[in-house]
């Protein structure tokens, strides 16, 4: 299963660094939210800066759908799906390598939409530890649902209007605790924020679980 | 002879609209075998189903031994299929994508290079984006990928589509020497003289169903 894991990881990487969608377009575009944001909450700073840790995972969300969409766009060509299925490829380990192939590219996000909003919001990046500790499981949780959703979504015609609709409720709880471990961390209360991080690892955890359960149904059937 | 496909009274659905209408076809090993027929007959669906990768509805349907109806994943690793756009990614070089699916279906790499070298597979053409090959290109891709895979039936739907005279000539001659090593090739076409050629017993579809030449005797 991890061979498999790998050797898919290793694919849509590869894939990623000819193309560069990730890092020219989906980059770019949460991080011209940000901005979008500032533009709208600037005159009011107390507010922008109460609500960054908010803007943060909801911009990462949609880049999120845009990189899930992305990941499952180069699946739907006519006969890989074909391909894959008449390949040797365990389901849990393609599912994890999508998922860990997403994952990577979301944490380039999340350095790119951090960086904006220490220097666009004012953000402090004191408590950076708890930051980096929720981060991790939130962007794995996302990736997961994402990687899970996507596949089911990928034989549909109208999987790019069909994809946020699945996706973004499911995701809602790793907002919320995302949100408050971040808010924890950026007001100097890390004590805080750590159940939030614990409830995102157990979100994580239950994502992946659901991934390797069900990947294969969902593949055969979609 | 061993029995390598028998199907008997098969129906499958696509979308929910039956795509096969009670298919009777036996196809035994070693043999070359086309399906032909009007488009929309069911020859994809044919080829597809024995792959493992259409549910069989109602019917009998075995494959290398396999019941369809129960364990058509037992199937698929043991099964080449050359669809008509060859399955592979747009994003990867040719050569990436032969090392992909040889690495996915547990393919020995000197394998892959030997069918990349036969196929022409190397240099320019290697490293080129497979997006960006020629259709013909795209399908000597596919073909290297098959041929690497050694798998004991082989579903070629439109081989030759695509291919110039001399991939054509190419193609034949590799179809030749899979059926002389031991393997089923399964072809569905519409180039009647080129399976002729090659000497294919000839089974004719329509409306979802084989009306002539689906058993041994017929």
């Amino acid at each position: 299963m991890l061979r498999d894991a790998w050797l898919v990881a290793g694919k849509d990487l590869r894939m990623e660094v000819r193309t560069r969608v990730g890092l020219g377009q989906v980059v770019p575009f949460a991080v011209l939210v940000l901005v979008l944001f500032g533009f709208a909450l600037d005159p009011d700073r107390g507010i922008l800066e109460a609500a960054t840790p908010g803007l943060f995972w909801v911009t990462v969300l949609f880049a999120a759908v845009l990189g899930v969409q992305r990941a499952y766009a180069v699946e739907s060509a006519e006969g890989v799906r074909d391909a894959l299925r008449l390949s040797s490829l365990s389901a849990p380990g393609v599912f994890l390598g999508k998922t860990l192939a997403i994952a990577v590219q979301l944490v380039a996000v999340e350095v790119a939409l951090g960086v904006g909003v220490v220097i666009l919001y004012g953000a402090d990046p004191g408590g950076w530890v708890l930051l980096v500790g929720s981060a991790l499981p939130a962007t794995a949780g996302i990736a997961a649902a994402g990687s899970l959703y996507g596949v089911l979504a990928v034989g549909l015609r109208v999987r790019e209007t069909l994809l946020p609709l699945l996706l973004l409720p499911v995701l809602a709880p790793v907002l919320l605790a995302a949100t408050r471990a971040f808010e924890a961390a950026l007001d100097g209360s890390p004590a805080d924020g750590w159940p939030w991080a614990g409830l995102l690892a157990l979100f994580a955890v239950v994502y992946v679980g659901c991934g390797i359960g069900l990947y294969g149904t969902v593949l055969e059937e979609s | 002879m061993t029995s390598v496909i028998h199907l008997r009274d098969v129906v499958a659905l696509l979308g929910g609209f039956p795509a096969l209408t009670g298919v009777d076809l036996d196809v035994s090993a070693g043999e070359l075998v086309a399906l032909v027929g009007a488009n929309g007959a069911g020859k994809t669906t044919v080829l597809r189903l024995c792959a493992g990768l259409v549910p069989v509805a109602s019917g009998t349907a075995q494959v290398l031994g396999e019941d369809l109806g129960r364990n058509a994943r037992a199937v698929r690793s043991r099964v080449g299929l050359l669809g008509p756009s060859g399955g592979l990614y747009d994003e990867l070089t040719a050569s990436d994508n032969l090392r992909f699916f040889a690495r996915a279906s547990r393919v020995d790499l000197t394998d892959v290079e030997r069918a990349a070298e036969r196929f022409g597979i190397t240099g320019r053409i290697g490293a080129t984006p497979v997006g960006r090959l020629s259709t013909g290109q795209r399908r000597r891709v596919a073909l290297a990928s098959l041929v690497a895979r050694r798998a004991e039936l082989w579903l070629l739907d439109e081989p030759h589509a695509g291919l110039d005279a001399e991939g054509r000539d190419l193609l034949d001659s590799v179809v030749r020497s899979a059926v002389a090593a031991g393997a089923t090739v399964v072809i569905a076409s519409h180039d009647l003289d080129r399976t002729e050629g090659l000497g294919c017993r000839h089974v004719t579809l329509a409306g979802g169903s084989v009306t002539h030449g689906g058993d041994h005797a017929a």
